[in-house]
């Protein structure tokens, strides 16, 4: 046996990075946002189904992460943030990743529809084909609206957890996809504009690339302002209340803050102080999108004590 | 790099049979747990067996 053959078994791969395949991060935002959308909607669900169907859907966004992971391992490879991962770092062969997705998609679908309903396994499948081929195989490299059009993948799955109790869409689940869909583009170009390097270096189109930093600031804003409609109108369907929208209130007042002090200032500014705004909104951004479905899960839990006052406008 | 006997690639290949059996396991108990819960969720089920039940004929008219 060689010293070759040793080094190779030296980078061979434990369950950790199998896991690591399925975007853990990523997974649990989606865990929560559906978790949220089958507790606020109006029919009860069995717990046994309700923890199998989240754990489904988790299953299936993971699944759609490993098929990213493999189309994308040449853009990985050359980002600082993502070159450590299994495929690029050359753990993992991106055959396996492939094979890993397209099995667990399959399986994660055909288990949600036993689980629960066809309208929610369809919408699962529809979420893993608009994130794996929609946005990774089309999108992502073509066109720098790509975190825009992308960011329905994302926004799904609080309407498929809605579905796994109901059965269907309504404006309520319809409400919070937009919450999120609107959310994404403001939330990833704070991120692209103080992670410069990494979106130039993997010539990924993104909005800083092509058309600059002040468009960007520019986009930001206007998403944001776009954003708050929809994020308050939540508070006057059956779902939302009072907690809901002063949680809300407050959040898109900071939110538009955020975003309009980003605007104001031009890349000097920015520069010189490490671009502490662009990360304070980064940070700002997870918060808003946490409190906000957290706030609705209050809702949710008051409208059980019988202290609900949802639909009250 | 010296082979010994518990090298690093043995705790690897640990790691990724006992993650499989687990998930596996944990599959097999999660779809036995969903079984209980939507057999039981259609109510009573009653299988043939070859002797007359009660509650299987139709029901007799109040006017009779």
């Amino acid at each position: 046996m060689s010293d070759t053959h040793i080094s190779d078994f030296d980078r061979e791969a434990g369950f950790g990075d199998y896991f690591a395949l399925l975007k853990p991060r990523v997974m649990s935002l989606v865990i929560f946002t559906a978790l949220v959308g089958l507790l606020v909607a109006p029919v009860p669900v069995h717990p046994v189904v309700g923890l199998c169907s989240i754990l489904f859907i988790a299953i299936g966004a993971g699944a759609s992460g490993a098929l990213n992971m493999w189309y994308d391992a040449d853009i990985d490879a050359v980002m600082k943030r993502t070159a450590k991962r299994p495929v690029p770092a050359g753990r993992i062969a991106a055959e396996e990743a492939l094979a890993l997705g397209v099995a667990l998609s399959g399986m994660a679908v055909v288990m949600l529809a036993l689980a629960s309903n066809l309208v929610a396994a369809g919408l699962l499948a529809f979420t893993i084909f608009f994130y794996a081929v929609i946005y990774t195989v089309f999108l992502k490299r073509s066109t720098p609206q790509n975190i825009v059009i992308g960011g329905a993948a994302g926004a799904f799955p609080p309407m498929i957890g809605w579905a796994v109790a109901t059965g269907g869409v309504s404006v309520e689940s319809a409400l919070m996809f937009a919450l999120i869909f609107m959310w994404t583009p403001p939330h990833f170009w704070a991120l692209a504009l103080f992670m410069k390097s990494d979106y130039d270096v993997a010539r990924v189109p993104m909005l800083t690339v092509t058309h600059g930093r002040r468009v960007t600031r520019n986009h930001i804003l206007g998403y944001t302002i776009c954003l708050v409609p929809v994020a308050l109108g939540i508070a006057f369907t059956s779902i939302g209340g009072p907690v809901y929208l002063a949680v809300s209130l407050v959040l898109n007042a900071l939110f538009l803050k955020g975003a309009w002090t980003v605007w104001r200032r031009g890349e000097d500014a920015a520069t010189a102080d490490g671009y502490r705004a662009e990360k304070k909104l980064f940070r700002l951004s997870l918060s808003y999108l946490f409190l906000h479905f957290g706030a609705l899960l209050v809702e949710s839990t008051l409208r059980g004590f019988g202290l609900g006052m949802g639909g009250w406008w | 790099m010296a082979i010994r006997a518990e090298h690093e690639i043995h705790r690897r290949r640990f790691s990724r049979n006992l993650g499989v059996a687990l998930a596996l396991a944990g599959f097999a108990v999660l779809v036995f747990a969903l079984s209980v819960v939507k057999i039981n969720s259609v109510g009573q089920v009653e299988g043939f067996d070859h002797q007359p039940r009660a509650t299987a004929l139709p029901p007799v008219e109040e006017a009779q």
